[in-house]
């Protein structure tokens, strides 16, 4: 985890589901409780992000959340959206 | 403050190269394989391999003849063999004249008017041996860092990209821009998303203003399109690393460009006027930007990667920093440095800096990459327009 204000931390080693583990970050600490496997690399929610919330990381904004995620849960492309050079979003609308 | 110094060779028009080569420069695809033909004969010589030179028009045409303009001025390069067919739109004596400005040796060929391929390659020889004859009688002499122009870049990204050797090069970007050279930062697309924090960097209101124009030129034209520029950006391989969004992409990306101010955004593969850190508005495309920032002068070329990368220059050395451990131990053959020692919690970033910047002396002043040990010769423009 970089900043206070992310809700992902990535996993610097394989992490199986079920593994409990403690993030901490700038003197806060966060107990997570794995719902999934988390491969090295990727990401895990630190805190719950409903559906339509931007997601946090490096204290900046990286996408919004498609659907409600719980802490533990992998977060990637099945449930974090960019909201950058959505050229297909403008389609969509023009399309009405 | 450690001071850089590496062996380099001065040119008439006062840059000064890391390597000297003879360039065979192709300035239309039906010359490239008498070019690489000469290349295979005469020890010395390099060129590159692509498919433009002819049917292009406006920006499109300007931009392939700063790119072609540019890899024949870049300091690394003794002397030029400008080799055309005769009939294309980039005329090899238009560009000819374009490069004898520099000061160093400029030749023309063309197949048409030497009666063929074998004629040609005949005469390519002839001049190019030559040339490289008086190439290595050249001795290399000492020089700052002030004199260099590094490029950054990042390809094959993960999740460690913007944890380990991006925030490394962003060290080294700053020790650079400190001892007086020009670090450029490049691929526009992947800075979509974190350009605020390096426009609050801008050294003016022009700069600043020139930043949010090149960022939003490039998201239009995903718009444009009527596409989801995650379908090209992130890179499966950058998904499968863990990288999940543009953005967070970007916001690892620009740690490559360290803390100091930015100077000047500039054209692709136009010369930095500024020194210090310098932005060129490039795709995120490995080859595509590499060649816009070789062709803008760098001597050399800082390349980190998650997932691993042969990619290289015909010019200009490229030096390639893994983003972790097991990568640079699987891609061996390609990475130079390792930067994954930063998760594996045994070095500081801090450390890593040193380590590349020590590297950038070693490889300015003679030793190989990897990239170049294996011909890894890449090239290729960033077309804005179509062929007609």
């Amino acid at each position: 985890m970089m900043k206070p204000q992310d809700k992902v931390a990535v996993a610097l080693e394989h992490i199986p589901a079920g593994a409990e583990v403690t993030v901490v970050c700038q003197g806060q600490s966060y107990m997570v409780k794995m719902r999934n496997d988390i491969d090295f690399g990727h990401k895990f929610a630190v805190k719950p992000i409903p559906c339509g919330e931007d997601i946090l990381k490096y204290g900046e904004v990286i996408g919004i959340a498609i659907k409600d995620i719980q802490v533990g849960e992998h977060v990637h492309i099945h449930n974090l959206e960019g909201k950058r050079g959505r050229g297909d979003r403008i389609a969509k609308s023009a399309e009405g | 403050m450690q001071r850089g110094k590496f062996w380099g060779y001065r040119r008439p028009d006062g840059r000064v190269g890391v390597r000297n080569h003879v360039l065979i420069l192709p300035t239309i695809t039906c010359a490239v394989q008498v070019a690489k033909q000469i290349t295979e004969l005469v020890q010395g010589t390099v060129t590159f391999i692509h498919q433009h030179g002819c049917a292009q028009v406006g920006a499109d045409y300007d931009q392939t003849f700063r790119t072609y303009v540019g890899m024949g001025a870049n300091p690394n390069v003794y002397g030029v063999i400008v080799l055309g067919l005769g009939c294309e739109t980039h005329q090899a004596r238009i560009i000819a004249g374009e490069l004898a400005k520099t000061g160093k040796p400029v030749e023309v060929v063309s197949i048409q008017d030497e009666g063929g391929t074998l004629m040609a390659i005949a005469e390519g020889a002839k001049i190019a041996a030559k040339m490289v004859r008086d190439a290595s009688a050249q001795f290399r002499e000492p020089y700052d860092f002030s004199e260099l122009i590094v490029g950054t870049e990042c390809g094959g990204s993960d999740a460690c990209s913007g944890l380990s050797a991006n925030p490394a090069v962003g060290v080294v970007s700053d020790m650079i821009v400190d001892q007086g050279g020009t670090a450029i930062l490049a691929e526009t697309t992947e800075l979509i998303g974190a350009e605020h924090l390096l426009a609050n960097r801008a050294v003016s209101d022009k700069v600043r203003k020139r930043v949010y124009e090149v960022i939003e030129a490039m998201e239009n034209r995903a718009f444009m399109m009527g596409v989801d520029i995650r379908t090209g950006n992130p890179s499966p391989g950058n998904m499968k690393g863990g990288l999940s969004s543009l953005e967070e992409k970007s916001l690892g990306a620009a740690n490559k460009a360290g803390t100091r101010p930015l100077q000047q955004v500039i054209d692709y593969a136009q010369v930095p006027t500024e020194k210090g850190l310098v932005w060129m508005d490039t795709p995120g495309h490995d080859i595509e930007q590499l060649t816009g920032m070789v062709a803008g002068g760098a001597q050399i070329v800082l390349f980190t990667s998650g997932r691993g990368t042969p990619t290289g220059s015909p010019i200009a050395p490229v030096i390639k920093i893994a983003t972790n451990t097991p990568i640079f131990e699987k891609m061996e053959d390609n990475m130079d440095l390792n930067a994954g020692t930063i998760i594996d919690g045994t070095e500081s970033i801090e450390s890593v800096g040193q380590r590349i910047f020590e590297e950038i002396g070693l490889v300015a002043s003679g030793k190989l990459t990897k990239a170049e040990i294996l011909k890894q010769h890449d090239f290729g423009i960033w077309r804005i327009g179509p062929t007609f």
